[in-house]
């Protein structure tokens, strides 16, 4: 099994084409932190936290392994001066909208980030889009999704949807690494469909 | 907007899901607005989720998910505009329009917006109505071009 021999860490791993990076390492017990990634769901990219440090034919990058397809005769590295100070940076930036997560707090300490490097602006959503894409891929309920862009991006409940299937589900409350989806839960039911 | 016309559009674009984006479009232009009527029978036609359909309309700046008046007007704000007396053509407007940037009036005539050049800075002030451009105004001239709308 596996035709694809590349190196985690100075070990010797193989995969099957189509396989990332994260699998490869989660499969073989190697650790690399991750925020926005779940098993049951398709790769995002979007917390950018796993990001290592791959030497492919003598050329070092940056990539964020769980979008990052296994390649033959790639040298990653999944710790490195680097890639801690890029983590604690991506940690420092996140933590200024949600500054006592647990999951970031956890992190912080491990590299050493301040949660004060940057001025708070507490949205409590961080992006991960672990809400939205489980409703959507494993619940396919469609109940929540983002809205608008940049900045001003948020998660928002559809009324309709969400008076009829999420008080039965909620699978996707214990998902969210800074609890705001619970508050956006409670808030949304207020407004738009309370005591259904 | 009635759902007929709704249909008519998704019809037209042979009710494929993608070519949602030029549906909502066609469906803006005509209407000024994405009503949630509209959108609910987008959704349901082309099976398409209707966070998704959220999304896009939120994301571009093209769709509007309140009432747009019949005629959009954008007052230049741009540094050229501004030092020529952009502000006094807003002022204009806002007083004979009843309306401030980002507001709709009563009868859904005007729609107001500021916006940051036009791209004919030699023209400014510049005040442009549905897409046409009226350069040099004045107060005067504003409130005037203004009266030729209906």
């Amino acid at each position: 099994m596996g035709d694809i021999q590349f190196e985690i860490d100075g070990q010797t791993v193989t995969a099957d084409p189509g396989m990332t990076v994260l699998e490869v390492a989660q499969r073989e017990g190697i650790f690399i932190p991750t925020l926005c990634h779940h098993e049951k769901l398709e790769p995002f990219g979007g917390c950018r936290l796993c990001i290592v440090e791959v030497e492919d034919r003598g050329w070092t990058k940056y990539v964020v392994s769980c979008v990052f397809p296994a390649a033959k005769d790639i040298k990653v590295k999944t710790r490195s001066e680097k890639v801690d100070r890029l983590r604690k940076t991506i940690l420092e930036l996140l933590m200024a909208h949600a500054p006592d997560a647990p999951q970031l707090t956890e992190l912080a300490k491990v590299y050493g980030a301040d949660p004060n490097r940057y001025e708070r602006d507490p949205s409590f959503c961080i992006h991960c889009g672990l809400c939205v894409r489980y409703c959507a891929e494993v619940a396919q309920k469609h109940a929540i999704g983002f809205v608008d862009r940049g900045i001003n991006k948020e998660i928002s409940f559809v009324p309709e949807i969400a008076a009829q299937y999420c008080n039965d589900c909620k699978e996707c409350f214990p998902l969210c690494p800074t609890s705001y989806l619970q508050a956006a839960f409670v808030y949304a039911q207020a407004m738009a469909f309370p005591g259904a | 907007m009635e759902i007929e016309r709704v249909d008519q559009i998704i019809e037209k674009h042979h009710g494929e899901a993608s070519n949602l984006l030029q549906i909502m479009l066609d469906i803006q232009s005509e209407n000024n607005w994405l009503s949630k009527q509209a959108l609910a029978r987008v959704s349901e036609k082309l099976s398409v989720p209707m966070t998704r359909i959220q999304h896009i309309a939120t994301f571009y700046k093209a769709f509007s998910l309140v009432p747009k008046g019949r005629h959009k007007v954008h007052i230049c704000m741009g540094t050229a505009c501004h030092v020529r007396g952009a502000t006094r053509i807003l002022d204009t407007v806002e007083d004979a329009t009843g309306i401030k940037p980002g507001e709709t009036d009563l009868d859904l005539k005007f729609s107001l917006e500021t916006v940051n050049c036009l791209g004919c800075c030699a023209l400014g002030p510049v005040m442009e109505v549905d897409g046409k451009v009226h350069g040099k105004m004045s107060p005067v001239k504003a409130s005037s071009a203004l009266k030729t709308y209906e």
